[in-house]
Protein backbone atom coordinates (compact mmCIF):
# COMPACT_ATOMS: atom_id res chain seq x y z
CA UNK A 1 0.00 0.00 0.00
CA UNK A 2 1.00 3.80 -0.64
CA UNK A 3 1.37 6.41 1.20
CA UNK A 4 2.45 10.11 1.56
CA UNK A 5 6.18 10.18 3.01
CA UNK A 6 7.32 13.27 4.97
CA UNK A 7 10.06 14.06 3.94
CA UNK A 8 13.29 16.66 4.94
CA UNK A 9 16.03 17.14 2.58
CA UNK A 10 18.64 19.53 2.89
CA UNK A 11 18.54 22.30 -0.02
CA UNK A 12 21.73 24.65 -0.67
CA UNK A 13 25.11 25.13 -1.49
CA UNK A 14 28.68 26.38 -0.29
CA UNK A 15 26.87 29.91 0.60
CA UNK A 16 24.43 28.46 2.97
CA UNK A 17 21.52 26.20 2.87
CA UNK A 18 18.52 24.50 4.97
CA UNK A 19 15.72 21.64 5.55
CA UNK A 20 12.99 21.87 3.25
CA UNK A 21 10.03 20.20 4.31
CA UNK A 22 8.29 17.63 1.52
CA UNK A 23 5.67 15.44 1.19
CA UNK A 24 6.34 12.66 -1.51
CA UNK A 25 3.80 9.57 -2.34
CA UNK A 26 5.85 6.52 -2.04
CA UNK A 27 5.06 2.45 -3.04
CA UNK A 28 5.69 -0.39 -0.80
CA UNK A 29 8.93 -1.87 -1.13
CA UNK A 30 10.81 1.06 -2.05
CA UNK A 31 14.07 2.99 -0.50
CA UNK A 32 14.85 6.06 -0.31
CA UNK A 33 16.31 6.97 -2.93
CA UNK A 34 13.73 6.23 -4.63
CA UNK A 35 11.49 9.13 -2.72
CA UNK A 36 14.06 11.89 -3.86
CA UNK A 37 13.89 10.59 -6.93
CA UNK A 38 9.98 11.18 -7.15
CA UNK A 39 10.64 14.08 -5.55
CA UNK A 40 13.41 15.47 -8.33
CA UNK A 41 10.91 14.07 -10.43
CA UNK A 42 7.60 15.82 -9.04
CA UNK A 43 8.20 18.78 -7.07
CA UNK A 44 11.78 19.76 -7.41
CA UNK A 45 13.00 19.09 -10.74
CA UNK A 46 16.81 21.42 -9.90
CA UNK A 47 17.53 18.79 -6.70
CA UNK A 48 21.18 17.35 -6.97
CA UNK A 49 21.74 13.96 -5.72
CA UNK A 50 24.27 11.71 -7.22
CA UNK A 51 23.98 7.96 -7.93
CA UNK A 52 24.46 5.35 -10.37
CA UNK A 53 23.66 1.54 -9.80
CA UNK A 54 20.36 1.85 -7.11
CA UNK A 55 22.30 -1.57 -6.06
CA UNK A 56 24.56 -1.08 -3.12
CA UNK A 57 27.61 -0.87 -5.23
CA UNK A 58 28.41 1.86 -7.25
CA UNK A 59 28.91 3.95 -3.62
CA UNK A 60 27.42 7.19 -5.08
CA UNK A 61 24.60 7.88 -2.97
CA UNK A 62 26.30 8.29 0.60
CA UNK A 63 23.97 10.64 2.65
CA UNK A 64 23.13 10.98 6.00
CA UNK A 65 19.36 9.69 6.73
CA UNK A 66 17.94 10.97 10.29
CA UNK A 67 21.60 11.73 11.10
CA UNK A 68 23.02 8.08 10.27
CA UNK A 69 25.24 8.28 7.61
CA UNK A 70 24.01 5.19 4.69
CA UNK A 71 23.30 4.25 1.30
CA UNK A 72 19.99 5.74 -0.02
CA UNK A 73 19.77 2.95 -2.47
CA UNK A 74 19.61 0.64 0.31
CA UNK A 75 18.06 1.97 3.25
CA UNK A 76 14.46 0.65 2.84
CA UNK A 77 11.07 2.76 3.84
CA UNK A 78 9.93 0.16 5.65
CA UNK A 79 12.79 0.84 8.19
CA UNK A 80 10.80 3.64 9.31
CA UNK A 81 7.19 4.34 10.72
CA UNK A 82 4.68 5.27 8.30
CA UNK A 83 4.34 8.15 10.07
CA UNK A 84 7.74 9.12 10.18
CA UNK A 85 9.36 12.22 9.11
CA UNK A 86 12.56 11.09 7.39
CA UNK A 87 15.54 13.96 7.08
CA UNK A 88 17.94 13.39 4.44
CA UNK A 89 21.17 15.60 4.22
CA UNK A 90 24.66 15.34 2.62
CA UNK A 91 27.45 13.58 3.78
CA UNK A 92 28.84 15.87 6.51
CA UNK A 93 32.45 15.44 6.40
CA UNK A 94 33.21 16.99 3.20
CA UNK A 95 32.51 20.20 1.65
CA UNK A 96 28.76 20.38 -0.26
CA UNK A 97 28.67 21.26 -3.85
CA UNK A 98 24.58 21.55 -4.05
CA UNK A 99 21.68 19.98 -2.24
CA UNK A 100 22.87 16.18 -1.55
CA UNK A 101 26.07 16.19 -3.20
CA UNK A 102 29.97 16.61 -1.77
CA UNK A 103 33.04 17.17 -2.96
CA UNK A 104 34.67 13.37 -1.86
CA UNK A 105 38.25 14.42 -3.44
CA UNK A 106 39.43 14.47 0.24
CA UNK A 107 39.59 10.56 -0.27
CA UNK A 108 41.20 10.44 -3.83
CA UNK A 109 43.79 12.83 -2.77
CA UNK A 110 44.56 10.35 0.21
CA UNK A 111 44.66 7.07 -1.76
CA UNK A 112 47.30 9.10 -4.34
CA UNK A 113 49.67 8.99 -0.70
CA UNK A 114 49.77 4.54 -0.44
CA UNK A 115 52.08 3.70 -2.31
CA UNK A 116 51.81 1.29 -4.64
CA UNK A 117 52.30 -2.93 -4.10
CA UNK A 118 56.09 -3.65 -5.19
CA UNK A 119 56.03 -7.75 -5.71
CA UNK A 120 58.99 -9.75 -5.62
CA UNK A 121 60.25 -10.77 -8.86
CA UNK A 122 58.49 -13.81 -10.86
CA UNK A 123 59.11 -17.65 -9.91
CA UNK A 124 61.82 -18.68 -13.17
CA UNK A 125 58.51 -20.23 -15.07
CA UNK A 126 57.39 -16.40 -15.33
CA UNK A 127 54.43 -17.05 -12.43
CA UNK A 128 53.87 -15.65 -9.47
CA UNK A 129 52.70 -17.90 -7.04
CA UNK A 130 50.34 -17.31 -3.66
CA UNK A 131 48.45 -20.01 -1.59
CA UNK A 132 44.86 -19.14 -0.94
CA UNK A 133 45.14 -19.00 2.63
CA UNK A 134 47.57 -16.11 2.54
CA UNK A 135 44.90 -13.97 -0.16
CA UNK A 136 42.11 -14.81 2.35
CA UNK A 137 42.59 -12.45 4.72
CA UNK A 138 42.78 -9.39 2.28
CA UNK A 139 39.52 -10.53 -0.06
CA UNK A 140 37.49 -9.14 2.65
CA UNK A 141 38.71 -5.19 2.11
CA UNK A 142 38.33 -5.31 -1.26
CA UNK A 143 35.01 -5.90 -1.09
CA UNK A 144 34.63 -2.37 -0.46
CA UNK A 145 32.65 -0.11 -2.80
CA UNK A 146 34.40 3.40 -1.77
CA UNK A 147 31.09 4.79 -0.55
CA UNK A 148 33.47 6.79 1.93
CA UNK A 149 30.74 6.65 4.74
CA UNK A 150 33.43 5.59 7.08
CA UNK A 151 35.28 8.30 5.84
CA UNK A 152 32.42 10.54 6.62
CA UNK A 153 31.17 9.21 9.95
CA UNK A 154 35.00 8.88 11.00
CA UNK A 155 35.17 11.61 14.40
CA UNK A 156 38.57 12.07 13.76
CA UNK A 157 38.36 14.44 10.62
CA UNK A 158 34.41 14.67 11.22
CA UNK A 159 34.61 16.82 13.96
CA UNK A 160 37.97 17.93 13.30
CA UNK A 161 38.16 19.66 10.20
CA UNK A 162 42.03 20.61 11.18
CA UNK A 163 43.07 17.01 11.51
CA UNK A 164 42.50 16.08 7.40
CA UNK A 165 46.04 16.83 6.77
CA UNK A 166 47.29 14.44 9.18
CA UNK A 167 44.83 11.55 8.56
CA UNK A 168 44.21 9.23 5.94
CA UNK A 169 40.60 7.74 7.75
CA UNK A 170 39.74 3.67 7.47
CA UNK A 171 38.92 3.57 4.14
CA UNK A 172 42.77 3.59 3.81
CA UNK A 173 43.51 2.04 6.68
CA UNK A 174 42.16 -1.07 4.88
CA UNK A 175 44.27 -0.39 2.23
CA UNK A 176 47.16 -0.32 4.30
CA UNK A 177 46.46 -3.69 6.19
CA UNK A 178 45.75 -5.10 2.95
CA UNK A 179 49.21 -4.35 1.42
CA UNK A 180 51.00 -5.48 5.21
CA UNK A 181 49.14 -8.81 4.76
CA UNK A 182 49.72 -9.20 1.12
CA UNK A 183 52.38 -12.30 0.62
CA UNK A 184 54.45 -11.42 -2.35
CA UNK A 185 54.58 -7.23 -1.62
CA UNK A 186 58.17 -6.37 -0.44
CA UNK A 187 56.75 -2.58 0.98
CA UNK A 188 56.89 -2.06 4.60
CA UNK A 189 54.75 0.68 5.05
CA UNK A 190 54.18 0.43 9.11
CA UNK A 191 55.57 3.62 9.80
CA UNK A 192 54.32 5.32 6.71
CA UNK A 193 50.84 4.54 8.48
CA UNK A 194 51.44 6.04 11.58
CA UNK A 195 53.26 8.52 10.62
CA UNK A 196 51.99 10.05 7.19
CA UNK A 197 48.47 8.13 7.31
CA UNK A 198 47.70 8.95 11.21
CA UNK A 199 46.64 5.64 12.49
CA UNK A 200 47.60 6.51 16.37
CA UNK A 201 45.19 9.38 16.02
CA UNK A 202 42.26 5.97 15.48
CA UNK A 203 40.84 5.89 18.76
CA UNK A 204 39.17 2.38 17.66
CA UNK A 205 35.68 3.46 18.51
CA UNK A 206 34.44 1.19 15.75
CA UNK A 207 31.89 3.90 14.01
CA UNK A 208 33.38 2.86 10.20
CA UNK A 209 32.76 -0.48 10.80
CA UNK A 210 28.96 0.44 12.42
CA UNK A 211 27.97 2.21 8.71
CA UNK A 212 30.14 0.12 6.47
CA UNK A 213 27.56 -1.50 3.92
CA UNK A 214 29.99 -3.93 3.02
CA UNK A 215 29.67 -5.53 6.33
CA UNK A 216 33.55 -4.89 6.37
CA UNK A 217 35.05 -5.58 9.83
CA UNK A 218 37.19 -2.68 9.59
CA UNK A 219 38.40 -2.15 13.17
CA UNK A 220 38.85 -5.65 14.20
CA UNK A 221 40.04 -7.00 10.94
CA UNK A 222 42.27 -4.03 9.34
CA UNK A 223 42.63 -1.37 12.09
CA UNK A 224 43.53 -3.27 15.04
CA UNK A 225 45.68 -5.34 13.12
CA UNK A 226 47.97 -2.75 11.63
CA UNK A 227 48.22 -1.03 15.02
CA UNK A 228 49.58 -3.90 16.14
CA UNK A 229 52.05 -4.33 13.53
CA UNK A 230 53.11 -0.81 13.88
CA UNK A 231 53.21 -1.95 17.68
CA UNK A 232 55.92 -4.34 16.18
CA UNK A 233 58.12 -2.45 13.94
CA UNK A 234 57.64 1.25 16.90
CA UNK A 235 56.45 0.16 20.37
CA UNK A 236 58.10 -3.49 21.40
CA UNK A 237 61.82 -3.35 21.31
CA UNK A 238 61.41 -7.08 21.83
CA UNK A 239 59.89 -7.66 18.69
CA UNK A 240 61.84 -5.39 16.50
CA UNK A 241 65.29 -6.96 18.07
CA UNK A 242 64.17 -10.05 16.53
CA UNK A 243 62.94 -9.02 13.25
CA UNK A 244 66.59 -7.10 13.35
CA UNK A 245 68.72 -10.23 14.27
CA UNK A 246 67.08 -13.20 12.08
CA UNK A 247 66.33 -10.38 9.37
CA UNK A 248 62.95 -12.04 9.00
CA UNK A 249 60.97 -9.45 7.78
CA UNK A 250 62.89 -8.43 4.13
CA UNK A 251 60.64 -5.85 3.08
CA UNK A 252 62.36 -2.37 2.37
CA UNK A 253 60.40 0.64 4.47
CA UNK A 254 58.83 3.15 2.20
CA UNK B 1 34.42 30.20 15.53
CA UNK B 2 32.83 27.22 13.47
CA UNK B 3 34.22 23.89 13.92
CA UNK B 4 33.50 20.10 13.43
CA UNK B 5 30.66 19.53 11.39
CA UNK B 6 29.65 23.76 11.56
CA UNK B 7 33.34 23.94 9.72
CA UNK B 8 33.25 26.21 6.87
CA UNK B 9 32.22 24.32 3.47
CA UNK B 10 30.18 22.14 4.70
CA UNK B 11 26.62 21.85 4.59
CA UNK B 12 25.24 24.15 6.61
CA UNK B 13 23.17 22.62 9.34
CA UNK B 14 22.67 23.78 13.00
CA UNK B 15 22.02 20.50 14.53
CA UNK B 16 24.89 18.74 15.92
CA UNK B 17 23.30 15.50 15.09
CA UNK B 18 20.39 14.81 13.26
CA UNK B 19 19.92 11.40 15.11
CA UNK B 20 16.75 10.41 16.82
CA UNK B 21 17.24 6.84 17.93
CA UNK B 22 18.19 6.68 21.61
CA UNK B 23 21.97 6.64 20.74
CA UNK B 24 22.68 8.08 24.07
CA UNK B 25 22.00 4.47 25.64
CA UNK B 26 25.13 2.76 25.09
CA UNK B 27 27.37 5.23 26.71
CA UNK B 28 25.11 6.05 29.60
CA UNK B 29 24.74 2.19 30.20
CA UNK B 30 28.41 1.88 30.07
CA UNK B 31 29.17 4.62 32.14
CA UNK B 32 26.85 3.83 34.51
CA UNK B 33 27.70 0.07 35.03
CA UNK B 34 31.93 0.90 34.75
CA UNK B 35 31.26 3.34 37.29
CA UNK B 36 29.43 1.00 39.86
CA UNK B 37 31.90 -1.80 39.24
CA UNK B 38 35.20 0.71 40.19
CA UNK B 39 33.29 2.33 42.84
CA UNK B 40 33.07 -1.65 44.07
CA UNK B 41 36.42 -3.15 42.74
CA UNK B 42 37.71 0.45 44.79
CA UNK B 43 36.37 -0.50 48.24
CA UNK B 44 36.83 -4.07 47.78
CA UNK B 45 40.50 -3.37 46.93
CA UNK B 46 41.76 -1.29 49.70
CA UNK B 47 39.58 -2.82 52.11
CA UNK B 48 42.64 -5.53 53.11
CA UNK B 49 39.63 -7.73 54.90
CA UNK B 50 36.77 -10.73 54.02
CA UNK B 51 38.72 -11.60 51.22
CA UNK B 52 39.28 -15.89 51.80
CA UNK B 53 36.70 -18.27 53.07
CA UNK B 54 38.30 -21.53 52.65
CA UNK B 55 38.69 -22.96 50.39
CA UNK B 56 37.61 -19.72 48.32
CA UNK B 57 40.04 -17.06 47.89
CA UNK B 58 38.57 -13.94 46.08
CA UNK B 59 40.13 -13.32 42.66
CA UNK B 60 41.07 -9.64 43.24
CA UNK B 61 42.93 -11.49 46.23
CA UNK B 62 44.76 -13.52 43.50
CA UNK B 63 47.70 -14.53 44.31
CA UNK B 64 47.68 -13.12 47.93
CA UNK B 65 51.38 -11.99 48.19
CA UNK B 66 51.18 -9.79 50.67
CA UNK B 67 50.89 -10.64 54.90
CA UNK B 68 47.42 -12.69 53.61
CA UNK B 69 45.25 -14.44 56.18
CA UNK B 70 45.96 -17.74 56.93
CA UNK B 71 45.55 -20.38 54.19
CA UNK B 72 44.89 -17.87 51.48
CA UNK B 73 48.81 -17.43 50.32
CA UNK B 74 49.16 -20.18 47.80
CA UNK B 75 52.25 -18.36 46.54
CA UNK B 76 54.27 -17.61 49.81
CA UNK B 77 54.30 -13.92 51.11
CA UNK B 78 57.20 -11.99 48.77
CA UNK B 79 55.66 -8.73 49.71
CA UNK B 80 54.70 -9.52 53.67
CA UNK B 81 56.29 -6.58 54.71
CA UNK B 82 53.51 -4.22 52.32
CA UNK B 83 51.32 -1.98 54.58
CA UNK B 84 48.66 -1.68 52.24
CA UNK B 85 45.83 -4.37 51.42
CA UNK B 86 46.97 -7.20 49.36
CA UNK B 87 44.95 -6.79 46.35
CA UNK B 88 47.14 -3.59 45.59
CA UNK B 89 50.76 -5.65 44.82
CA UNK B 90 49.00 -7.23 41.71
CA UNK B 91 45.11 -5.53 40.47
CA UNK B 92 47.79 -3.19 38.51
CA UNK B 93 48.00 -5.94 35.97
CA UNK B 94 44.43 -6.76 35.67
CA UNK B 95 43.60 -2.92 35.78
CA UNK B 96 46.42 -2.07 33.47
CA UNK B 97 45.16 -5.09 30.74
CA UNK B 98 41.69 -3.94 30.72
CA UNK B 99 42.32 -0.19 30.49
CA UNK B 100 44.44 -1.01 27.49
CA UNK B 101 42.18 -3.24 26.15
CA UNK B 102 41.11 -2.58 22.25
CA UNK B 103 37.17 -3.02 23.42
CA UNK B 104 37.45 -0.93 26.67
CA UNK B 105 38.75 1.56 24.94
CA UNK B 106 36.51 1.98 22.70
CA UNK B 107 33.63 1.93 25.47
CA UNK B 108 35.67 4.34 27.38
CA UNK B 109 36.58 6.85 24.78
CA UNK B 110 32.98 6.77 24.09
CA UNK B 111 31.23 6.71 27.22
CA UNK B 112 33.45 8.31 29.77
CA UNK B 113 35.30 11.18 27.20
CA UNK B 114 32.46 11.46 24.92
CA UNK B 115 34.97 11.30 21.60
CA UNK B 116 32.67 10.34 20.11
CA UNK B 117 29.56 9.82 22.14
CA UNK B 118 27.75 7.77 19.08
CA UNK B 119 28.60 7.23 15.22
CA UNK B 120 27.43 10.76 13.76
CA UNK B 121 26.99 13.08 16.93
CA UNK B 122 29.69 15.63 17.42
CA UNK B 123 32.46 15.10 19.94
CA UNK B 124 32.95 18.41 22.41
CA UNK B 125 36.27 18.62 22.13
CA UNK B 126 37.90 21.44 19.95
CA UNK B 127 41.21 19.40 19.75
CA UNK B 128 41.73 15.87 18.99
CA UNK B 129 45.09 13.81 18.68
CA UNK B 130 43.95 10.65 19.31
CA UNK B 131 46.60 7.76 20.65
CA UNK B 132 48.93 9.23 18.72
CA UNK B 133 50.44 11.46 21.67
CA UNK B 134 51.47 10.60 25.73
CA UNK B 135 49.41 9.57 27.40
CA UNK B 136 47.38 7.42 25.37
CA UNK B 137 50.11 6.07 22.69
CA UNK B 138 51.08 3.93 26.09
CA UNK B 139 47.63 1.86 25.07
CA UNK B 140 50.16 0.48 22.47
CA UNK B 141 52.10 -1.54 25.22
CA UNK B 142 49.19 -3.38 25.49
CA UNK B 143 50.27 -6.84 24.37
CA UNK B 144 52.77 -6.84 27.50
CA UNK B 145 49.75 -6.50 30.19
CA UNK B 146 47.83 -9.19 27.68
CA UNK B 147 51.30 -11.68 28.30
CA UNK B 148 50.93 -10.74 32.14
CA UNK B 149 47.13 -11.59 31.90
CA UNK B 150 47.81 -14.80 31.09
CA UNK B 151 49.66 -15.68 34.16
CA UNK B 152 47.03 -13.70 36.12
CA UNK B 153 44.28 -16.48 34.04
CA UNK B 154 46.87 -19.44 35.44
CA UNK B 155 46.56 -18.04 38.56
CA UNK B 156 42.95 -17.80 38.69
CA UNK B 157 42.70 -21.66 37.21
CA UNK B 158 44.62 -22.67 40.05
CA UNK B 159 42.39 -21.21 42.67
CA UNK B 160 39.31 -22.62 41.15
CA UNK B 161 40.76 -26.20 40.97
CA UNK B 162 41.82 -25.50 44.73
CA UNK B 163 38.26 -24.77 45.34
CA UNK B 164 37.43 -28.92 44.74
CA UNK B 165 39.04 -29.22 48.20
CA UNK B 166 37.07 -28.41 51.53
CA UNK B 167 37.71 -26.11 54.54
CA UNK B 168 40.05 -28.53 55.74
CA UNK B 169 42.10 -29.58 52.53
CA UNK B 170 40.65 -32.79 51.43
CA UNK B 171 39.81 -33.25 48.09
CA UNK B 172 36.71 -34.11 46.70
CA UNK B 173 34.24 -31.21 48.00
CA UNK B 174 32.22 -29.03 45.37
CA UNK B 175 30.21 -26.30 47.26
CA UNK B 176 28.63 -22.95 45.26
CA UNK B 177 31.61 -21.12 45.59
CA UNK B 178 33.70 -23.94 43.61
CA UNK B 179 31.31 -23.33 40.72
CA UNK B 180 31.31 -19.57 40.88
CA UNK B 181 34.93 -19.44 40.30
CA UNK B 182 34.79 -21.93 37.84
CA UNK B 183 32.60 -19.69 35.80
CA UNK B 184 34.60 -16.99 36.39
CA UNK B 185 37.99 -18.41 35.25
CA UNK B 186 36.02 -19.56 32.02
CA UNK B 187 34.53 -16.35 31.43
CA UNK B 188 38.39 -14.78 32.11
CA UNK B 189 40.24 -17.23 29.86
CA UNK B 190 37.65 -16.44 26.82
CA UNK B 191 38.15 -12.54 27.82
CA UNK B 192 41.81 -13.10 27.91
CA UNK B 193 42.26 -15.62 24.73
CA UNK B 194 40.10 -13.34 22.40
CA UNK B 195 42.73 -10.35 23.46
CA UNK B 196 43.46 -8.41 19.52
CA UNK B 197 47.17 -8.96 20.96
CA UNK B 198 46.70 -12.82 21.36
CA UNK B 199 45.34 -13.10 18.08
CA UNK B 200 48.07 -10.61 16.19
CA UNK B 201 50.52 -12.81 18.43
CA UNK B 202 49.27 -16.52 17.62
CA UNK B 203 49.21 -15.73 14.23
CA UNK B 204 47.96 -12.38 13.03
CA UNK B 205 51.24 -10.91 12.39
CA UNK B 206 52.30 -13.35 10.06
CA UNK B 207 51.98 -12.96 6.28
CA UNK B 208 52.13 -16.20 5.22
CA UNK B 209 49.87 -18.59 6.67
CA UNK B 210 50.41 -21.16 4.53
CA UNK B 211 53.74 -21.48 5.82
CA UNK B 212 52.80 -21.93 9.74
CA UNK B 213 49.50 -24.62 9.26
CA UNK B 214 49.52 -24.24 13.22
CA UNK B 215 49.67 -20.94 13.93
CA UNK B 216 46.95 -20.47 11.37
CA UNK B 217 44.99 -23.01 12.97
CA UNK B 218 45.35 -20.89 16.48
CA UNK B 219 44.59 -17.67 14.81
CA UNK B 220 41.23 -19.23 13.18
CA UNK B 221 40.43 -20.43 17.29
CA UNK B 222 41.18 -16.82 18.40
CA UNK B 223 39.67 -14.88 15.89
CA UNK B 224 36.24 -16.86 16.92
CA UNK B 225 37.01 -15.72 20.61
CA UNK B 226 38.06 -12.24 19.28
CA UNK B 227 34.57 -11.65 17.73
CA UNK B 228 33.17 -11.84 20.82
CA UNK B 229 35.48 -9.83 23.12
CA UNK B 230 32.85 -7.32 24.24
CA UNK B 231 30.76 -9.71 25.60
CA UNK B 232 33.20 -11.62 27.06
CA UNK B 233 34.56 -8.46 28.40
CA UNK B 234 31.80 -7.77 30.17
CA UNK B 235 30.72 -10.79 31.57
CA UNK B 236 33.94 -11.37 33.01
CA UNK B 237 33.92 -8.42 34.59
CA UNK B 238 30.12 -9.11 36.68
CA UNK B 239 32.09 -12.16 36.79
CA UNK B 240 34.83 -10.94 39.16
CA UNK B 241 32.69 -8.38 40.67
CA UNK B 242 30.23 -11.86 41.91
CA UNK B 243 32.97 -14.11 42.86
CA UNK B 244 34.53 -11.49 44.51
CA UNK B 245 31.32 -10.51 46.29
CA UNK B 246 30.49 -14.06 47.16
CA UNK B 247 33.86 -14.54 48.77
CA UNK B 248 32.86 -11.83 51.26
CA UNK B 249 29.59 -12.64 51.87
CA UNK B 250 30.69 -15.94 53.06
CA UNK B 251 33.70 -14.50 54.70
CA UNK B 252 31.68 -11.88 56.21
CA UNK B 253 28.92 -14.82 57.27
CA UNK B 254 25.85 -14.08 55.69
CA UNK B 255 25.19 -17.32 54.81
CA UNK B 256 27.18 -20.68 54.49
CA UNK B 257 28.30 -22.23 51.40
CA UNK B 258 25.86 -24.54 49.82
CA UNK B 259 27.49 -27.91 49.18
CA UNK B 260 26.80 -30.31 46.08
CA UNK B 261 29.16 -32.54 47.33
S1 LIG C 1 37.50 3.19 14.51
FE1 LIG C 1 39.09 4.71 14.05
S2 LIG C 1 39.00 5.00 11.84
FE2 LIG C 1 37.09 3.95 12.46
S3 LIG C 1 35.65 5.64 12.76
FE3 LIG C 1 36.57 5.22 14.75
S4 LIG C 1 38.32 6.60 14.93
FE4 LIG C 1 37.71 6.56 12.77
S1 LIG D 1 35.15 0.49 3.81
FE1 LIG D 1 32.93 0.29 3.76
S2 LIG D 1 32.20 2.29 4.43
FE2 LIG D 1 34.33 2.56 3.88
S3 LIG D 1 34.32 3.22 1.75
FE3 LIG D 1 34.55 0.98 1.74
S4 LIG D 1 32.48 0.18 1.59
FE4 LIG D 1 32.29 2.35 2.17
S1 LIG E 1 23.30 4.10 -6.14
FE1 LIG E 1 25.06 2.84 -6.22
S2 LIG E 1 25.37 2.46 -4.12
FE2 LIG E 1 23.50 3.54 -4.09
S1 LIG F 1 42.10 -7.71 26.14
FE1 LIG F 1 40.75 -6.65 24.85
S2 LIG F 1 42.03 -6.40 23.15
FE2 LIG F 1 43.41 -7.30 24.49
Amino acid sequence: MGYDLRLRVWRGDRSGGQLGDYSVPVEEGEVVLDAIHRLQATQAGDLAVRWNCKAGKCGSCSAEINGRPRLMCMTRLSDFEESETITVTPVRTFPVIRDLVTDVSFNYEKAKQVPAVKLTPRDPDGKRRMMQVDVERGQEFRKCIECFLCQNVCHVVRDHEENKEAFAGPRHFLRYAELDMHPLDTHDRRKLAQDVAGLGMCNITKCCTEVCPEGIHITDNAIIPMKERVVDRKFDPVTWLGSKIGRRDPRDEV
Amino acid sequence: MSYGVRSPGRAQIEQKTLRQDRWWLYPAVTFTVFMAFIVYATWRAFAGHDYYSAPYLSPFYSPCLGSCVKGSSDFGQPFGWWPLSAALIVLIFPLGFRMSCYYYRKAYYRSFWLSPPACGVAEPHTKYTGESRFPLILNNIHRYFFYAAVLVAVVLSYDAVLAFRDATGHWGHMGLGTLVLVVNVVLIWAYTLGCHSCRHAVGGRLRHFSKHPLRYKAWTLVSKLNANHARYAWLSLFSVALADLYVYLLAIGAFSDPRFF
